[in-house]
């Protein structure tokens, strides 16, 4: 299998010049790229965790999360970019503020990045674990290993393409697995009366047993954060989450918003999104079912008597996806659905440490390290950066040990980096009275915002400094890790805004309207589509996929 | 259009489908019992083969048209 994939890529080296160069691509392939751009295993994976972890409740990822985040975007969002100068984050925070705010996000990327293949490495390493039997060290390292040689060896050449192809590959390789799940479980009767049993052996902080319908429910028993799994409230939830985090993430990853830029004309770009917004729809069915499946049989075995391993005093929830496969494939489909999770991990470790090295190599040493050296010395500290990045992910993949679910761990880096960058962002384009220095002390006040929450705060249960509580006494304990997770976001975002408009109304503005044309919304030409049918104007669109994910809110209140 | 994405998905899956189909024929019934009696490597390759099959279909026809 790896030899067809080897063999097909030699003959698609072009195909990345081929997708930037704009010419007509079709909407479904420019929607397909998008929404590969962040369908990965660390997202299979992390969310069946948090299915079996947090229940029904995970499906806000998406359904409150990512799905009107992607609609802001293609509805209000893509006429902003696609008229905009700036085509990365740092090039937009150096146009639109200065040098400085653009160093300090360089910094948070550097460490997102790290973060992020870090948990990758430590996800592959438990597979590794798994199904080999290697101790848990030696797969790590393996791993480490395996991603330095993958990109020495020019992995990334065609980054879109093989992203693509990781799409299909992870849902044609894990519809099975929910298939055979749920009929291990008894469908979704049988799937539902063992939720409840779930939920009514598990007790929230408080010491009660929650009510019947907590794993199965989305928003019944979100009146108190004690009534449900995630241990959050309405409002910590919309606002964390629903707002901050995932508007944050879509809004200003422009790997995923370049991937809408390729559509040939701008009415077409601003459809991408809305048509990547559907399948993604439909996802957790896909990602988080299998979770909820596991912790069920977890508690009342099926026929094949699977059940998910101890960690500590919780379960290993991100052994879902890697001891369900192995428990329900025999061997051929086995070795299609963990060719697509390792696809998947090589390529988006690839494409983090690789982040890594541009940013460290090009925005920090080259911009203020040391200036003016040759070619190839930068060349040789991108090498360099690449092993560095590589060893702090190694290390970063030891903190993921401390987690039971991926997942938590990941918001919680987006928590520190994503949340304040969102309040600068928002600003930035919506107030043109915003200055350079406003936003640079505002993302590092929420960033530090982020820092004390979370040294002040811990989860319920938590072992280890690297869940929060590391300050000193400890203020407020939460339910959970993803209601932490939440509220630090919400602290973030909150402290940036403000002191971001504080600092900006007492410091004075230094670009004119003329050099802010084209990075802040209302100096940048927007092309009205009133000519267009209802079904190709992205506001209906929107509007009817809105709509659609009420439906399925209300269908699994 | 110089190059057409359909064309790689539509025979990776096809190649794919198909070993898997052949594979599934190949093996005893005790194979299955972890998945439940089903013998999910002919169906499931079946099925990724007509995916597959679909894929190249829109490719010719996209070629034929383009």
């Amino acid at each position: 299998m790896i030899g067809i994939g080897a063999a097909l890529k030699r003959g698609m080296k072009s195909s990345n010049d081929f997708f930037m160069s704009g010419r007509n691509i079709p909407a479904w392939i420019a929607g397909l790229a998008f929404l590969s751009a962040n369908l990965g295993a660390q997202e299979v994976m992390g969310m069946a965790a948090s299915g079996a972890k947090y229940g029904m409740m995970t499906s806000h990822f998406y359904w409150v999360g990512a799905v009107p985040a992607m609609v802001f975007v293609g509805v209000f969002m893509m006429p902003f970019y696609y008229g905009s100068k700036a085509r990365s984050v740092p090039e937009y925070l150096k146009l639109r503020y200065d040098e400085k705010t653009r160093t300090f996000n360089a910094f948070s990327f550097a460490a997102m990045t790290v973060f992020s293949s870090g948990i990758s490495m430590y996800a592959m390493a438990k597979i590794l674990n798994l199904l080999l039997g290697w101790n848990f060290d030696v797969a790590l390292w393996a791993s480490a290993a395996i991603v330095l040689a993958y990109i020495f060896l020019g992995g990334l050449t065609s980054a879109i393409y093989n992203e693509v192809m990781q799409f299909f590959l992870i849902v044609l390789g894990f519809a099975p697995l929910v298939f055979l799940g749920l009929r291990d479980a008894g469908g979704w009767s049988g799937l539902v009366a063992r939720l409840d049993l779930v939920a009514t052996s598990n007790q929230n902080v408080a010491g009660q047993p929650f009510e019947a319908g907590a794993w199965v429910s989305a928003w019944s028993h979100m009146g108190s954060s004690g009534g449900n799994p995630m241990g959050v409230e309405w409002f910590g939830m919309a606002m964390g989450l629903g707002f901050v985090l995932s508007f944050g993430y879509w809004c200003t990853d422009f790997l995923v918003v370049q991937r809408a830029m390729v559509a040939e004309n701008e009415q077409a770009a601003r459809r991408v999104p809305l048509i990547a917004a559907v399948p993604k729809m439909l996802f957790p069915f896909l990602v988080i079912l299998p979770g909820m499946i596991a912790i069920a049989l977890t508690y009342q075995a099926g026929q094949t008597g699977f059940s998910l391993p101890v960690k500590g005093n919780a379960y290993d929830y991100d052994m879902t996806i890697p001891l369900m496969l192995k428990h329900y494939f025999p061997s051929g489909l086995l070795g299609l659905g963990l060719t697509a999770l390792m696809a998947s991990f090589m390529s988006g470790m690839a494409g983090n440490v690789t982040a890594f090295n541009t940013v460290w190599t090009y925005d920090i040493y080259q911009s203020h390290i040391a200036p003016n050296k040759s070619d190839g010395h930068y060349l040789w500290m991108g090498r360099m950066a690449t092993v560095f990045g590589i060893v702090l992910s190694i290390m970063t993949a030891y903190m993921a040990q401390h987690f039971n679910n991926i997942m938590d761990m990941l918001q919680l880096v987006f928590a520190f980096v994503n949340a304040p960058l969102f309040a600068t962002f928002l600003l930035g384009m919506f107030w043109r009275r915003t200055t350079g220095h406003g936003a640079f002390y505002g993302l590092l006040s929420g960033t530090a915002a982020a820092a004390l929450h979370h040294g002040f705060t811990v989860p319920v249960g938590a072992e280890s400094l690297f869940k929060g509580g590391w300050i000193g006494p400890i203020l407020h304990t939460y339910p959970s890790e993803m209601a932490q997770n939440f509220w630090t976001a919400i602290w973030s975002w909150t402290t940036c805004f403000t002191v971001t408009i504080l600092i900006s109304l007492l410091t004075k503005r230094l670009k004119s309207d003329e050099e802010l044309r084209g990075l802040v919304y209302s100096l940048t030409e927007r092309h009205s589509e009133g000519h267009l049918p209802w079904y190709q104007r992205p506001i209906y669109l929107g509007a009817l996929i809105l709509l659609g994910v009420t439906v399925l809110n209300l269908a699994f209140l | 259009m110089k190059f057409d994405l359909r064309l790689p998905i539509g025979f990776l899956f096809s190649i794919f489908g198909g070993i898997l189909a052949i594979y599934g024929v190949l093996t005893p019934p005790e194979t299955y019992t972890q998945s439940l009696g089903i013998n999910v490597n002919l169906y499931w390759g079946v099925v990724l083969c007509a995916f597959g099959g679909v894929m190249l279909g829109f490719a010719v026809r996209g070629r034929r048209e383009g």
